[in-house]
């Protein structure tokens, strides 16, 4: 198991449990928070699945990839330094993070 | 009214007798059934909504089903749209492998349903988005154990079943399904030919550029793709089984699986019961609601006129994606609020073969110029499509910076400078004026 904290762009935070392997995305979508679309399902075609990652957390993650890096360009609301793809962060086991949602994905 | 005198077991009762009753029965719960409810939820309707599908699945999304499902990359849990707490907190029933056979509607749009498990579902409004299901491939032997369609899980666990014992597969069809999966499959170790009866790949949603492009991409790869290809019949081994495929050339190619993806055709027959107007699908206004004027039709099975602002308004079309199916779902949700949003919108699609990504924003029909865009070290490949000087679409693979930038211009009806755009150095995103 893993967790995940959403901070919405409002400030309010939900703890959600995620299975380890799971994408930051998909623990959001399966739980119907909103904030998180990820309308491709997690195929890096999309950009529905903008987080903005805490920084103390943003170091321990693995480098992005070049296609993410692009795809972040083209997001609804503007990247910030700690802009991520949910989609492409998947959980190990033990893990905690914590994401901002921006205000809209579309 | 009465049910609430009743006792609890005799509401029960009362219930099964006469067939449970709910706001809404949505019927096909898939991609445009499943976020129909959502959305409404989201917008706060309170009525009972009931979503029933004929497959014995949870809801789950169809895209990985020919790319990282068939090849073990991702596992069924995560095609799965939401977790089951979810429906149940939200008030929404979930009724699988029911398969609705006739309807009785009144003149009001409310209604009973008849299912095949001899159940029915008493309703007080009705959407249909029972989607598509696969042309069948008209030729003898297209019953032998080893020929499979891909459109629904079923047929996917289907396929990943065949896989381990074949070496060579035959994919009738080069369109997105028939690419995808040939893709796949041959990631996976196999032999794999394609069949193309056209006069080239994706011929109904790329322009020529594009096509050759994947041609020449894919034949590189390694797939043997025969374009105009003619098949006189599938082989039986003598046990029941595919043996091999025959052209009408003679040359016979040998397959232990033959996947056919020759497109697909919307589920209109509920439609026709209820006496809607069908053409190519069921016919919607811009807000999908069916010419009874109550019934709410979504998705793949929708014919609609076309989302793009400024398109001429006489102009339908019936599109087969993702994102159609999610943003034609909100409008439909607007519609059983009572409010009326038109459904507009960039339309934009995506298709992932081999370590070939492709993204399309907007519509390319009716173009009459394009701009070709190349990378080729970066593997990087963009055709814009032009009519009358204006962008009004892109095929972009391996390159989101373009697609994000032709889907942000059309967004905001603006432009892109074709000359300067045909330099693939320079970023479209600061030619958007
Ligand atoms: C293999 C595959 C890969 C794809 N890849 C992509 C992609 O990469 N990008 C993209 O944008 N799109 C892709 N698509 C297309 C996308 O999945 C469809 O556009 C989308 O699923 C349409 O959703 P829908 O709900 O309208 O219809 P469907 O998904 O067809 O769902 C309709 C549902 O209704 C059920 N049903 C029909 N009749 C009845 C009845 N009488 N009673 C009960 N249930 C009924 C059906 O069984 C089905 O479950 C792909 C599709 C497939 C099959
Ligand atoms: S879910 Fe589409 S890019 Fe992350």
């Amino acid at each position: 198991m893993a967790k995940v904290h959403f901070t919405d762009f409002e400030g309010a935070t939900q703890v959600i449990e995620a299975n380890t392997g799971d994408s930051i995305m998909e623990t959001a979508v399966r739980n119907g928070l909103e904030g998180i679309l990820g309308e491709c399902g997690g195929s890096l075609s999309c950009a529905t699945c903008h987080v903005f990652v805490a920084p103390q957390d943003l170091e321990t993650l693995e480098p992005m990839e070049e296609m993410e890096d692009e795809m972040l360009y083209g997001t609804a609301m503007d990247r910030e330094e700690n802009s991520r793809l949910s989609c492409q962060i998947k959980m190990c086991e033990g893990q905690e993070l914590h994401v901002t949602t921006p205000e809209t994905q579309v | 009214m009465s049910a609430q005198i009743l006792s609890p077991s005799l509401a029960g009762a009362e219930a099964s007798a006469t067939g449970t009753a709910t706001g809404l029965l949505i019927i096909g719960a898939s991609q445009s059934g499943v976020q129909l409810a959502i959305s409404l939820r989201a917008l706060g309707y309170t009525e009972h909504i009931t979503l029933l599908g004929d497959e014995d699945h949870r809801p789950y999304q169809r895209p990985a089903l020919s790319k990282e499902f068939l090849q073990d990359k991702v596992g069924s849990e995560s095609l799965i749209f939401r977790s089951n707490e979810y429906w149940i907190e939200h008030n929404i029933t979930l009724v699988k492998g029911e398969r609705i056979e006739s309807l009785d509607a009144q003149p009001d749009g409310s209604g009973t349903a008849m299912g095949r498990s001899g159940n029915s579902y008493r309703y007080t409004r009705l959407a249909l988005t029972v989607g598509a299901r696969p042309r069948l491939f008209e030729a003898p032997g297209n019953d032998l154990h080893g020929v499979v369609y891909l459109r629904n899980a079923d047929d996917a666990l289907k396929l990943k079943a065949l896989a381990p014992g074949a070496t060579d597969v035959v994919v009738i069809g080069g369109g997105f399904i028939g690419l995808e999966a040939a893709s796949s499959l041959q990631a996976m170790g196999k032999k794999v030919t394609v069949i193309e009866y056209g006069p080239r790949l994706v011929g109904r949603a790329v322009g020529e550029e594009t096509s050759e492009y994947f041609l020449a991409q894919h034949t590189a790869r390694g797939l043997d793709i025969r374009i105009g290809g003619r098949i006189e019949k599938i082989i039986d081994d003598g046990q029941g089984a595919v043996r091999s495929v025959r052209l009408e050339s003679g040359e016979e190619i040998p397959a232990q699986v033959v996947l056919i993806g020759i497109g697909v055709i919307p589920n209109t027959q509920l439609g026709e019961k209820l006496g809607l107007k069908i053409d190519n699908g069921i016919v919607v206004d811009k807000h999908a609601i069916a010419s009874d004027g109550h019934t709410i039709v979504v998705g793949d099975v929708a014919n609609m006129p076309n989302p793009v602002p400024g398109a001429p308004a006489d102009e339908r079309i019936r599109l087969e994606s993702v994102n159609n199916a999610v943003e034609h779902a909100k409008v439909a949700a607007y519609s059983l609020m009572g409010q009326r949003e038109a459904y507009a919108g960039i339309p934009w699609f995506w298709s992932n073969q081999a370590n070939m990504k492709l993204q399309i924003a907007g519509l390319s029909m009716g173009f009459d110029a394009t701009v070709k865009r190349e990378l080729p070290e970066k593997g990087k490949f963009t055709v814009l499509y032009y009519r009358g000087g204006q962008i009004i679409a892109a095929d972009c693979v391996n390159a989101p910076l373009d697609f994000m930038a032709v889907k942000q211009a059309l967004a905001a009806g603006k432009n892109i400078d074709p000359y300067a755009a045909s330099n693939p150095a320079t970023l479209l995103k600061t030619l958007i004026a």
